[in-house]
C-alpha cells in the first residue's frame, strides 16, 4: 500500500483498510516518520496471534537505544496476523515500514474506529508541526 | 512555563547541521545528529567530536586557594604537580556527593599558578555557591566562573590526537593521560589536556567562546579524512557507560557517598581533613552497603534507570544506567545491589515492565580500549 492510501493515528501508527473474505481487516505498523524520530531500534514486542485489539490501547512496544514507545492499535478487533519476521530484522523496518515493515493485521470490529483516523494529508501536517 | 534555555557558542551549528535539540540541565544541546550508534561507532573507531560546553569552568585564584580546595575536594590539591589534573569528589558533611569535577593545575605562560575546576552542568549553581560558602574572611582566593566566556570541546578516539597535533601548540604526545596546558589551539589561547568521558583516548579544548565555532570546525575539517564527526549527548551516555563512568544524577547524587559509589580512589582520606571525611570513615567500616555493579543481559530490551534488580523474586538493588552497548552488542546496565549479590558471575533478573530478563554481575568497565 501507498501512505497516501492509508490512514493514521496522531501516535504515528498507519493502518491500510482492505477487505479479505467479506469482512475489514487493517493492516497496522508505524511511519518512516516515526521510525526517524526513534532511530536506533534495538528491541520489538509483538501481540500473540488471537489476541484482542482495542482502539487507542496499547498492543505492543518498540525499543530504540534512546528510549521505549509504546505501540498503539489505531482499530479494535481480534489479530488475525502477526509479522513475527519482523522482530528479528529491526534493522530493515527504515527501509520499507508500509510494506515489510507491517506489524498486525486486525478483524476491524467496528468501522466508526476508522473515522477519527486522519488521512494522509492531516498527519503530513501533524508531522510539519513536531 | 517556559524557561529560556542556554545556548552554547556553537548552538547554531548544531541546528543548522541537523542536531536534534532537548533540554539538558537547563541548556539546549544536541542529543544526536544521526544516528546514535553511528556517532558512537565513529568514535571508537575514529573520532568523535563533543560540544560539553555546558559544563561548568571555573577558575580558582590566589595563595589561599590550595587550602581553600584541599578542605572542599575528597583528593589532596596540595603537591598536585603543575599541568596535573585529578577527578576527585565534593562531599557534604554526611559523605553526600554534591558533584564529581575535574581539578586541574595550571600554569600562565608568564608564570603564574592556578587551579581550574571542570563541573557538572547541573551542578555548576550548587558548586559555586558552596565554594563562596567556605571561602572564610581573609582567605585570599579569587573565584571566576567562565562558563559563559569559554566554550569546551572534546575530541574523543584513536584518531583524535593525531589530527589535533597540527592544530596545538603543546605536544600532544608528550602531554601523560590526566594532565593539560595553556597552548594555542587553532591559534587562539586556550587549555588542551588529555581527558574525556568516553574510554577512548583523546583530549578536551577550552578555547574562547568567540572562537568556538572557528575550533570546532577546523578540528572537523582536520579529521573529515580519518572519520571525525560531530557526536551528541545521546552517545556521549552510551559511550561512558561502556567505559562504566558514573554520571552524576544516575550513579551519583547526594545521598551516595563515593565509598558505595566504588571511588574509593578519589578519596584520600589519611593525613589530612576534608568535608566529609569523618562520614567517609565510619561508611568505610560498613559491610553492608549496596555496590555498584555492571549487569550484561541475555536479551536486547534495555534495561532504564530506576528499574529493579531482583533475585528469587526479591528486590535486591535498582538500575542507575542501561542502554544497548554498540560495541558489545548486548543490553547492559549499571546498579546498585546489595553486597551479597555484587560477585562477578552472580545470576540476577531485571525487572524490564513487569517481565523478569535474566542478566549476570559482569566486572567493570564493559569495555576498554586496546592500548596498542
Amino acid at each position: 500500500m501507498k501512505p497516501e492510501e492509508l490512514l493514521y493515528a496522531e501516535t504515528h501508527e498507519w493502518v491500510g483498510v482492505s477487505t479479505e473474505g467479506g469482512r475489514k481487516v487493517g493492516t497496522i505498523g508505524i511511519t518512516a516518520f516515526a521510525i526517524e524520530q526513534l532511530t536506533d531500534l534495538v528491541h520489538m514486542v509483538l501481540p500473540k496471534l488471537g489476541a484482542k485489539a482495542t482502539a487507542g490501547k496499547e498492543f505492543g512496544e518498540v525499543e530504540s537505544v534512546k528510549a521505549v514507545s509504546s505501540l498503539y492499535s489505531p482499530v479494535s478487533g481480534e489479530i488475525i496476523a502477526v509479522n513475527d519476521q519482523l522482530p528479528g530484522r529491526l534493522e530493515h523496518l527504515g527501509d520499507d515500514p508500509y510494506i515489510t515493515g507491517w506489524m498486525i493485521k486486525v478483524a476491524i470490529a467496528d468501522e466508526a474506529d476508522l473515522t477519527k483516523l486522519m488521512d494522509y494529508a492531516a498527519y503530513q501536517k501533524q508531522c510539519a508541526s513536531e | 512555563m517556559s524557561v529560556a534555555l542556554r545556548e552554547t557558542p556553537l548552538h547554531a551549528w548544531h541546528a543548522a547541521h541537523g542536531g536534534r535539540l532537548v533540554d539538558f540541565a537547563g541548556w539546549s544541546m544536541p542529543v544526536q545528529y544521526g544516528s546514535i550508534i553511528d556517532e558512537h561507532t565513529a568514535t571508537r573507531t575514529a573520532a568523535g567530536l563533543f560540544d560539553v560546553s555546558h559544563m561548568g569552568r571555573l577558575r580558582i585564584d590566589g595563595p589561599g586557594s590550595t587550602v581553600l580546595l584541599d578542605r572542599l575536594l575528597t583528593r589532596k590539591v596540595a603537591g598536585l604537580g603543575i599541568g596535573k589534573i585529578r577527578y576527585s569528589l565534593v562531599c557534604q558533611e554526611d559523605g553526600g556527593i554534591l558533584d564529581d569535577v575535574l581539578i586541574y593545575h595550571l600554569q600562565q605562560p608568564q608564570g603564574d599558578l592556578y587551579h581550574h575546576l571542570v563541573v557538572n552542568a547541573s551542578n555548576r549553581e550548587k558548586i559555586v555557591a558552596w565554594i563562596q560558602k567556605h571561602i572564610q574572611p581573609g582567605d585570599e582566593v579569587r573565584l571566576t566562573d567562565q562558563t559563559f566566556e569559554t566554550s569546551m570541546i572534546a575530541v574523543q578516539g584513536p584518531a583524535a590526537l593525531r589530527l589535533l597535533e597540527p592544530l596545538v601548540g603543546a605536544d600532544l604526545g608528550g602531554l601523560e593521560y590526566y594532565s593539560g596546558c595553556e597552548t594555542s589551539i587553532c591559534g587562539q589561547r586556550g587549555i588542551v589536556s588529555r581527558t574525556g568521558y568516553t574510554g577512548e583516548d583523546g583530549c578536551e579544548l577550552i578555547v574562547p567562546a568567540d572562537k568556538a565555532v572557528e575550533v570546532w570546525t577546523r578540528v572537523l575539517e582536520a579529521g573529515k579524512e580519518s572519520g571525525a564527526r560531530a557526536v551528541g549527548l545521546a552517545a556521549r551516555d552510551t559511550l561512558r557507560l561502556e567505559a562504566a563512568m558514573p554520571l552524576y544524577g544516575h550513579e551519583l547524587n547526594e545521598k551516595l557517598d563515593p565509598l558505595t559509589a566504588d571511588l574509593a580512589f578519589a578519596v584520600n582520606l589519611t593525613g589530612r581533613d576534608f568535608i566529609g571525611r569523618t562520614a567517609l570513615l565510619k561508611i568505610k567500616d560498613k559491610k553492608d552497603r549496596p555496590r555498584r555493579v555492571g549487569l550484561e543481559l541475555a536479551g536486547r530490551r534495555i534495561p532504564r534507570e530506576h528499574y529493579p534488580v531482583v533475585a528469587n523474586g526479591q528486590n535486591v538493588g535498582e538500575v542507575t544506567s542501561g542502554t544497548f552497548s554498540p560495541t558489545l552488542q548486548k543490553s547492559i546496565a549499571m546498579a546498585y545491589v546489595q553486597p551479597q549479590f555484587a560477585e562477578p558471575g552472580t545470576e540476577l533478573a531485571i525487572d524490564i515492565r513487569g517481565a523478569a530478563e535474566p542478566c549476570r554481575v559482569v566486572k567493570l568497565p564493559f569495555y576498554t580500549r586496546s592500548k596498542s
